[in-house]
């Protein structure tokens, strides 16, 4: 159980902000915290890993205080457990991918978690290159596989899949999910990827100026609904092409393209690359087996 | 001719330049992270010899360091020391002297590395030091280089400062420079050629290298 009770004034772009959280975490849970950029989210991310001190508050995981401004304790970032993701990575560019493993090795998780490491984000092939001659998805699985030598009590993701493109972010939010059930993780991640967050996280919680505005399920926040048997997705607009007397709209829903018909006077008011919900309804979806287990 | 002032020059430099290394690391570190009010007042106070004629920092030293102030007399008393008209005294005043020049090219090479690559090794549950010399040293290698060859040639190259500090006593604080100045007073102008072109070849080919090195013209041999 983590609890985080945090308390900070920021510097945000349009003059001070004053970040006020509460937010409590089951050990094992996926949160995402989700809201426009200057809201806090980065900031709650430093003062969890001890990076930056927050002016009061409390941060205490699985009983151990972390943070209490009242009883003046404040560990190092040296001390917390915590995995960090950067958004840009912040790989050490003079050493090769196992050498930045290595780095992180401690005398506790020795090489053997590396070795497996390796394997299950299959850096085997680029163990003995450096950071700058890896792309973008590849440096990712890096930062991720680093960020787990020493088994964090916490993984934090500062928006880590933001700068790839989309076959590669799919690729990597299956990494992702994998990860998290098989080191038992409690994650905190920061996206704003709604299709990312449905996909991944138990619980969203949204900011707006340094303040919790809604949280709960993603299903529940962003479709605003229970679960339902009725098909949701949420996607983006590719095109929108006006024949005689209906609209066609492509949207892309995760790496797939679908075509929807619609009425044209529905279709006046899309533009290319907003964010839809494509719904389904009166029919029976069909199931067919791709491929087993 | 004597190779007496020649080679006091160089084993001024390379002990001063050593020195500098292990000083001016720590400051530079310092003044690259700190938010401390006080950053402005240590630049400048780092930075001031370059601006100063020699000859003030030289004068103030000679006032320090001199037995008959509190300072001196101290030194003298404990220590046993007499930085005055000695090597040792030359070795102090010249690492003052040439701080900015190891200082600053090791500032702006730690500061220029992301914020990001330190927090991650430090979330990594690595201290300052280790992070310090597992990673940001060795990323601001031409940095470090260009901050030593700029600290001995910077030495080699002092005049004032020595000659206020360190007089002209021969094998112990005549080097080069005062060497050239002496030969010129007395006439002897082929002595004083001598000792200028050694000076200048050498200080050519180090400042050479430096350029060679940092512009990457030297990358397959150096590493």
């Amino acid at each position: 159980m983590i609890q985080i009770d945090l308390n900070k004034k920021l510097q945000a772009a349009e003059g001070e902000m004053l970040l006020k959280l509460k937010i409590d975490i089951e050990k094992g849970e996926f949160v995402t915290l989700y809201g426009a950029s200057g809201v806090g989210k980065t900031s709650t991310l430093r003062m969890i890993s001890g990076l930056l001190n927050p002016d009061a508050g409390k941060i205490i995981v699985n009983d151990e205080v972390w943070f209490d401004q009242s009883k003046k304790i404040n560990l190092t970032p040296q001390k917390r457990k915590v995995g960090y993701v950067f958004q840009d990575y912040a790989l050490f560019p003079q050493m090769t991918v196992l050498e930045n493993l290595q780095f992180a090795q401690t005398k506790k998780y020795g090489a053997k978690a590396i070795t497996s490491l390796i394997e299950l984000m299959e850096l085997g092939q680029l163990q003995n290159r450096k950071p700058e001659t890896l792309s973008g998805g590849q440096k990712q699985r890096v930062a991720l596989a680093r960020a787990l030598v020493q088994q964090p009590e916490i993984l934090l993701l500062d928006e880590p899949l933001a700068a790839l493109d989309t076959t590669i972010r799919y690729k990597l939010q299956e990494y992702l999910k994998q990860i998290h059930s098989e080191f038992k993780l409690t994650t905190i991640l920061i996206s704003h990827d709604v299709s990312e967050i449905v996909k991944l996280a138990d619980r969203v919680i949204c900011l707006e100026d340094g303040k919790i505005i809604n949280q709960g399920t993603p299903e529940h926040v962003f479709i605003n609904q229970k679960l339902s048997g009725k098909f949701k997705f949420t996607g983006e607009v590719l095109k929108v092409s006006n024949e005689e007397l209906i609209s066609i709209v492509t949207v892309r829903i995760h790496t797939e393209v679908v075509k929807v018909v619609v009425q044209p006077e529905e279709a006046q008011n899309l533009d290319v690359g907003d964010k839809v919900l494509v719904v389904s309804k009166a029919f029976n979806p069909l199931l067919y087996k791709l491929r087993a287990r | 001719m004597n190779w007496e002032p020649l080679t006091l020059t160089f084993q001024l430099a390379l002990v001063v330049t050593l020195i500098l290394l292990l000083v001016a690391t720590p400051v530079a570190f310092w003044l690259s992270h700190t938010k401390s009010r006080f950053k402005p007042i240590i630049e400048t106070l780092v930075s001031m010899p370059l601006v100063l004629p020699p000859t003030v920092i030289g004068f103030y030293f000679l006032i320090a360091f001199s037995p008959n102030s509190g300072l001196g007399s101290w030194l003298n008393a404990v220590f046993g020391l007499k930085l005055v008209f000695s090597f040792t005294g030359l070795v102090i005043a010249s690492v003052i002297y040439s701080l900015p020049f190891m200082v600053h090219p090791l500032q702006s090479g730690l500061s220029s590395i992301s914020k990001s690559i330190t927090e991650a090794s430090y979330v990594m549950g690595k201290s300052k030091w280790q992070t310090l010399f597992k990673i940001q040293l060795p990323q601001i290698k031409p940095a470090i280089l260009t901050g030593i060859v700029l600290s001995f040639a910077h030495t080699v190259g002092e005049f004032g400062v020595v000659l206020m500090i360190g007089g002209n006593i021969p094998g112990r604080t005549k080097v080069a420079s005062i060497a050239i100045y002496d030969e010129v007073e007395a006439l002897n102008y082929d002595a004083a050629n001598y000792y200028s072109l050694i000076l200048f070849a050498i200080t050519f080919s180090i400042l050479l290298v430096v350029y060679l090195v940092n512009g990457n013209l030297l990358k397959g041999i150096i590493k």
